[in-house]
């Protein structure tokens, strides 16, 4: 099965030295020709390894493509300038400067303000859940849970992690939602809160998985080391492994947040989809991607509109391009540390 | 601190990671326990083969069992060959610290971070705007074919997306075959191609064929990708091109959750569609880990 086709009488060393005679497969072209094979499908699947990164630049070139004409063409920029962006703007005469996001009306309104809000107030709800929540877990994982529990947390984390964002949307608009406004009473019943709590869900088992590796990850020589020295478990958890671990957690935690600004579905469904600038949790929100979903199925084609819609996405890839490399970064620092240690 | 405030405070903090996973596994069978509560007793075979009617509050949702099927397919078909060739590249044929190797690595983590929405614009800015107007230029006199939402768009962007599933899992499963075999079958005469062929990916089968299910479990509930690149609502006829669109799971979950005129009427039926949609990802996936988990375990044993 292994044995590749020789080519003919190539068993005799000399051969391959002797000028072959006319007509007769030369085993030194022969040899040639599966090198030039060899080569060319090396050359393939080089090729076909650059896909990846094509696949990067391509979504960044065409986002951007469909995103530029706020630059550059005249009639979108006076609708969607920077400055109409992002700085107060006075709609009406007589009242005060504000922020608006009112695409559809007879002067279109597109300040990215109330999306940026929206999308904080649920990042941070979500992160100040799903951060204490999937490190706890994580440390109980990695350092207390008895074996045959911790064969069991981890794939029921990872089928949490299975599930699919629109059945997390569908549990926060149909489930949670009530439950939350019979006990906090919320006015608007889909609002920041019950996004983000809905949201933690899926942010729970990113945190929890990147920082148990990070604590696995510690070499078992630290732990007994502070155990010789009389620490109790979880002295050593808390004050060696914890810190040792820390580029890895905080890594844990810079995903959790790129996962919460890019995530679509929960907040689509969730969040109420109400543009309003406001630090009350109680209120509907509507965050960047949730505008990009809601919006570009109604939208005019190569509109002001439909180019802000595509520039929000281009800010979406960067922010998440930034944060996914600050992550690279501290996983970086956190293998350097362990390997530092284990020499 | 004395010993027994010492113990007091370890076993309060013990208690209290414990309590931190506990919750997330409770959140996690409330619901299950719900979507099953709320989904069995609308399901029936009857609700999995016919197609929604009466506006959406009677029948089946077979129409979007077969799209996500369809989809879904065609993506793995677009993935496979590209995700593994890659990874075949990575743990094959790059030379150690290759440069270009390192490029492709960081390039495929940042594609697993790009938000899925993100993806959805791309796949209308690049495939219906950009190749399918071409196409339509080219092929079509100008006359909108192939640059509008369809099923083949849907299925490429995603086969976009599930890429780094597809590497990430191949490369493990590289990774696992023993270096042995690679220095036996070199030994014997074979090139590099045919070690990588016959005897590199039969030995990484299964952990190509757990990459591939991750790819399809997750294919099949991302719907931010697909909203504007081939997905519809309601459709008459189940697809029969690829040009088509199509009717699929997670956005008729989507649909029948934020659109539906009577919300007391379709709340079974999305109740259902949900559920079918969690087993169907959670059997994909279960699936998967048992296949890795008995690699695993041959691997360690064989090493």
């Amino acid at each position: 099965m292994l044995a590749p086709r020789p080519a003919p009488r190539s068993s005799r060393v000399p051969d391959a030295l002797v000028r072959p005679a006319a007509g007769a497969v030369s085993p030194e072209s022969a040899i040639r020709r599966r090198q030039m094979r060899e080569a060319a499908i090396e050359g393939v699947v080089t090729l076909v390894a650059l896909t990846g990164i094509a696949a990067v630049a391509l979504i960044f070139v065409f986002v951007g493509r469909e995103a530029l004409p706020i630059l550059t063409d005249p009639s979108v920029h006076a609708e969607a300038s920077f400055s109409r962006m992002f700085l107060p703007q006075v709609v009406r005469e007589g009242r005060p400067a504000a922020f608006l996001w009112q695409p559809v009306s007879a002067v279109p309104k597109l300040s990215m303000i109330p999306l940026f809000v929206g999308t904080l107030k649920v990042t941070a709800v979500a992160l100040a859940l799903a951060v204490p929540v999937g490190i706890a877990a994580a440390l109980f994982t990695s350092e207390f849970a008895p074996r045959r529990l911790r064969e069991l947390l981890k794939p029921g984390i990872e089928m949490l992690a299975g599930i699919p964002s629109v059945v997390l949307g569908f549990f926060g608009l149909m489930v949670l939602a009530t439950w939350l406004q019979s006990a906090f009473g919320f006015s608007s019943r889909l609002n920041a809160v019950v996004a983000g709590v809905a949201m933690a869900l899926a942010v729970v088992p990113v945190v929890f998985t990147v920082s148990e590796d990070a604590l696995t990850a510690v070499p078992r020589s630290y732990r007994e080391a502070s155990l010789a020295l009389g620490a109790t478990r979880w002295e050593t958890a808390f004050k060696v492994v914890l810190p040792a671990a820390a580029p890895g957690v905080l890594a844990a935690v810079v995903l959790g947040f790129g996962r919460c600004i890019g995530e679509t579905m929960i907040v689509l469904m969730a969040s109420g989809n109400a543009a309003i600038t406001s630090w009350t949790f109680g209120d509907s929100v509507r965050t960047l991607s949730a505008t990009i979903a809601a919006e570009m199925g109604e939208v005019v084609f190569g509109g002001a509109h439909y180019a802000v819609l595509f520039f929000i996405g281009v800010e979406l890839f960067l922010f998440t391009f930034v944060l996914n490399g600050v992550a690279a970064a501290f996983m970086r620092r956190l293998v350097r540390k362990m390997s530092g240690a284990a020499a | 601190m004395s010993v027994r405030s010492r113990r007091l405070v370890g076993g309060g903090l013990t208690a209290a990671t414990g309590a931190a996973a506990a919750l997330a596994i409770g959140l996690l069978a409330v619901i299950l326990w719900d979507v099953g509560r709320g989904g069995w007793a609308r399901l029936s075979w009857e609700f999995l083969v016919s197609a929604p009617r009466e506006g959406m509050t009677e029948g089946g949702i077979f129409p979007a069992i077969y799209g996500t099927a369809l989809m879904t397919l065609l993506m793995t078909v677009a993935v496979l060959p590209v995700g593994v060739l890659t990874a075949v590249y990575l743990h094959e044929y790059a030379p150690p610290a290759s440069r270009l190797a390192g490029l492709v690595r960081a390039a495929v983590t940042n594609l697993a971070g790009v938000p899925s929405i993100v993806f959805g614009l791309f796949g209308l800015g690049f495939f219906i705007q950009f190749v399918g107007r071409a196409m339509d230029r080219a092929l079509n006199g100008g006359e909108l074919r192939f640059g509008q939402p369809a099923l083949i768009w849907a299925a490429l962007t995603l086969a976009v997306l599930t890429l780094p599933v597809v590497i990430v899992s191949t490369e493990e499963a590289l990774r696992a075959v023993p270096r042995d075999l690679r220095d036996a079958s070199l030994a014997l005469g074979a090139t590099r191609s045919q070690t990588v062929a016959r005897v590199v990916l039969p030995g990484a089968l299964p952990g190509i064929l757990t990459g591939a299910i991750l790819a399809v479990a997750r294919g099949a509930g991302e719907v931010a990708p697909i909203l504007f690149t081939g997905v519809a609502y309601f459709l008459p006829d189940l697809p029969r091109t690829p040009w088509s669109q199509f009717m699929h799971l997670g956005y008729h979950t989507y649909v029948l959750a934020t659109q539906s005129p009577d919300v007391e009427a379709t709340r079974p039926i999305l109740y259902a569609t949900v559920l079918v949609l969690l087993v169907l990802t959670f059997a994909l996936n279960g699936v998967a880990l048992v296949i890795r988990s008995r690699t695993r375990g041959r691997a360690a044993s064989a090493s």
